[in-house]
């Protein structure tokens, strides 16, 4: 049973976040009109919400102890449904061939209005897994990850607009720009501490965006770049429904690419480099690894990704302007890594679907958009630092 | 000569703005060695509670002074609840975990701090009345400075004086002190650790909350999105003064006003935001430990 003690302390909670939100919930006032509203159901709703969420804390907290107790005791651990399912065959190839089939048949089922909002999700799990190299496979918290983002998308807009130069032909141009700004970028900033680290790019993104904004004879400031041409395919310009379904083949085409890459670099001796980089800086500087050169490589290899998709993001609305480009939109890409789990590639598809997909089909929810994004990543890294889906070390045993 | 010193003026009330805000992040970082992406947020909310306490309580019919005071002692106390409330939920759990969980943690609060403010509030730019009065006497020299001007340089630095005074000379600032050099230590001797880090979330967010009011009654126009910036711009003023050294972080306010001021005065005012980063990113390259900050080695 609960005890008395148990719901004291929810009350007390309750009461106190009922004042902490009287002025900004209850009140609303109109200075112009000096009208003053006041919205009292807020509070009963803020009093009875907080006294519930209350014992969830804590009995989220008391467990989360006890785990941290019992995973210190039990050395073997569980294993997830999903590392089983991607370890054995006899479930790996089933779940293969069923993606593959939804995947095909997906544009051909649904509508133009799905798969055009399935090929943003794409997008997002590209995006989420070439920030996954920085932030969760080299623990560098990257806050302008949009800026190369902005590089990318802006390289074909503005080749196109000028030069009339092709999606195909930008693709490789966006990507290099990525790669060239994430090492130009990088280059003074990595020798940082982490969290210095985290507002210097935070401010770097704030840069780019405002010099898109006030620079109107390089990018046209804030009124954009319309009329961008849509990808081709070997001269072909498609339909709106057929290049729909071509973007949407496109980005599954990357997104596997992104895939097989990440995949092949987080066990390679650079991943390798870039985990023991963030486990512990000073002894994988004393192993003889490169400090520099190897976060240098996480952040560029990470860019790179980045402006990729800023060039197929470009090809998929076809305009462009700077109000893209916000922190907001860096903030979602990290909220994507947080909850799916940094550094695990099936963790980073799984959260950008979710994030991704659940406030397009939730209309209700999709107000609340940001503020659930904020609420996840405290809630995600309070009781489960590691994300939905763990990623797993490779470890090597000996057979006795 | 005139613009000169109109623009000398100009910066030094940015500064003493920004310094307000700055304390807060020198002082949660010599603390507990992180960076309060909160911060910022606090400061918003501190500047909303005082416009809609201002509005209510003009409209129950208090007199200009009450509504004044009124206002910004209550905002001064929201805040402080929401920084005590923060770093209960956000800092409190992560104490001994790798440091980029309570970093993602921090921003994920002041992300959701935004948007719960512009969900129960609005998104607009909402007018904040001139709280501050004219005076009479500054009337032959108004060209040069304002009365807002004048009123926000007394209080930061009056506010700055008292907070010296806390750190240095009472108790609760010595237990500050030694939890800042060794929070183990300082735990072994009987400084109860968890409540000085309160303590410190509080001080820091009233603080801002008195910025938060002063500026905007200064510019005359707030929205939820303020802290962003004005966060950003008063981390630059404490790492550029050293970060965890507190007249570290008034003097590197003091100089980043008086650099905007100057650079918005005599170049151009689109890129006002971009000085500010790119003095932050100048700091950082040359001199990562700040101006009164000293360099100190990793010991293994």
């Amino acid at each position: 049973m609960i005890k008395f003690q148990e719901i004291k302390k929810s009350f007390l909670v309750s009461l106190w976040f009922m004042f902490l939100t009287f002025p900004i919930m209850v009140i609303r006032v109109n200075p112009i009109e000096k009208i003053v509203e006041w919205r009292w159901k807020n509070m009963i709703i803020v009093g009875i919400g907080s006294f519930l969420l209350s014992f969830v804390w804590r009995y989220m907290l008391k467990k989360k102890e006890a785990g941290e107790k019992q995973a210190e005791t039990d050395e073997s651990g569980k294993t997830f449904l999903i590392h089983r399912i991607l370890e054995e065959r006899r479930f790996y190839i089933p779940l293969v061939t069923g993606l593959t089939i939804i995947a095909v048949a997906f544009p051909f089922i649904f509508s133009m209005y799905q798969t055009s909002i399935m090929t943003t999700a794409l997008m997002y799990i590209v995006l989420g897994l070439g920030l996954n190299i920085v932030v969760g496979l080299a623990g560098l918290l990257d806050l302008g990850y949009v800026a190369f983002y902005a590089v990318g998308a802006y390289s074909y807009a503005l080749l196109n607009h000028h030069f009339g130069l092709g999606f195909w032909s930008a693709l490789p141009i966006g990507a290099v720009l990525g790669f060239i700004f994430g090492i130009l970028l990088g280059f003074p900033v990595l020798r940082l501490r982490g969290d210095y680290l985290a507002i210097v790019t935070l401010g770097f993104g704030e840069i780019i965006r405002l010099v898109l904004e006030n620079w109107n004879e390089f990018s046209f400031g804030p009124s954009g770049i319309a009329n961008i041409d849509r990808p081709g395919f070997f001269g072909i310009q498609f339909s709106l429904q057929a290049a729909t379904i071509y973007l949407y083949f496109l980005m599954i085409g990357l997104v596997i690419f992104t895939i097989v890459v990440v995949n092949r670099l987080q066990n390679s001796r650079i991943g390798r480099a870039w985990i023991a980089l963030r486990e512990d800086e000073t002894a994988c500087q004393a192993m003889g690894i490169d400090k520099t050169r190897t976060k240098l490589r996480a952040f560029a290899l990470g860019a790179t990704w980045a402006g990729m998709v800023g060039v197929i993001f470009v090809a998929k609305t076809t305009f462009i302007n700077p109000a893209s480009f916000t922190f907001l939109e860096s903030a979602m890409i990290l909220s994507i890594v947080v909850l799916g789990g940094m550094g695990s590639i099936s963790g980073v598809i799984i959260g950008a679907l979710i994030l991704i997909l659940l406030p397009e089909y939730l209309r209700a929810f999709s107000d609340y958009r940001m503020l659930i994004f904020g609420a996840i990543m405290v809630i995600m890294m309070v009781f489960r630092p590691q994300g939905i889906i763990s990623n797993i070390r490779r470890t090597y045993k000996f057979n006795e | 000569m005139e613009y000169f010193l109109e623009l000398v003026l100009g910066g030094l009330t940015r500064g003493s703005i920004y310094a307000l805000i700055a304390l807060g992040y020198t002082m949660v970082y010599g603390i507990i060695e992180l960076i309060n992406f909160a911060h910022g947020e606090i400061y918003m909310i501190g500047a909303f509670t005082a416009l809609i306490f201002t509005s209510v309580l003009t409209l129950l019919g208090f007199n200009e002074i009450a509504v004044i005071v009124l206002a910004s002692l209550l905002a001064v106390i929201y805040s402080s609840a929401y920084g005590y409330t923060v770093e209960k939920i956000v800092y409190k759990p992560l104490r001994h975990a790798p440091r980029l969980s309570p970093l993602i943690s921090a921003i994920g609060m002041s992300i959701f701090l935004q948007n719960y403010v512009l969900l129960a509030q609005t998104s607009d730019f909402l007018p904040f009345p001139n709280l501050i009065p004219e005076f009479e006497f500054i009337k032959p020299y108004r060209y040069i400075i304002s009365s807002p001007e004048i009123v926000i340089l007394i209080t930061t630095s009056t506010a700055m004086i008292l907070l010296t005074f806390l750190i240095k000379f009472t108790k609760i600032g010595k237990a500050m002190r030694a939890t800042a050099q060794d929070m183990d230590m300082a735990m072994l001797v009987g400084v109860n650790v968890n409540r000085v880090i309160s303590i410190t979330f509080v001080i820091g967010s009233a603080l801002a909350a008195l910025g938060g009011v002063l500026i905007a009654s200064h510019v005359g126009q707030i929205n939820f999105y303020i802290g962003f910036i004005a966060g950003i711009k008063a981390f630059t003023a404490a790492v550029l003064g050293g970060i965890g050294s507190i007249p570290g972080a008034v003097l590197g306010a003091l100089i980043l006003g008086l650099t905007e001021s100057f650079a918005t005065g005599y170049v151009s005012s689109d890129y006002e935001d971009v000085f500010a980063f790119g003095l932050l990113v100048l700091i950082l390259i040359f001199r990562p430990a700040g101006i009164l900050g000293r360099v100190t080695t990793k010991k293994v």
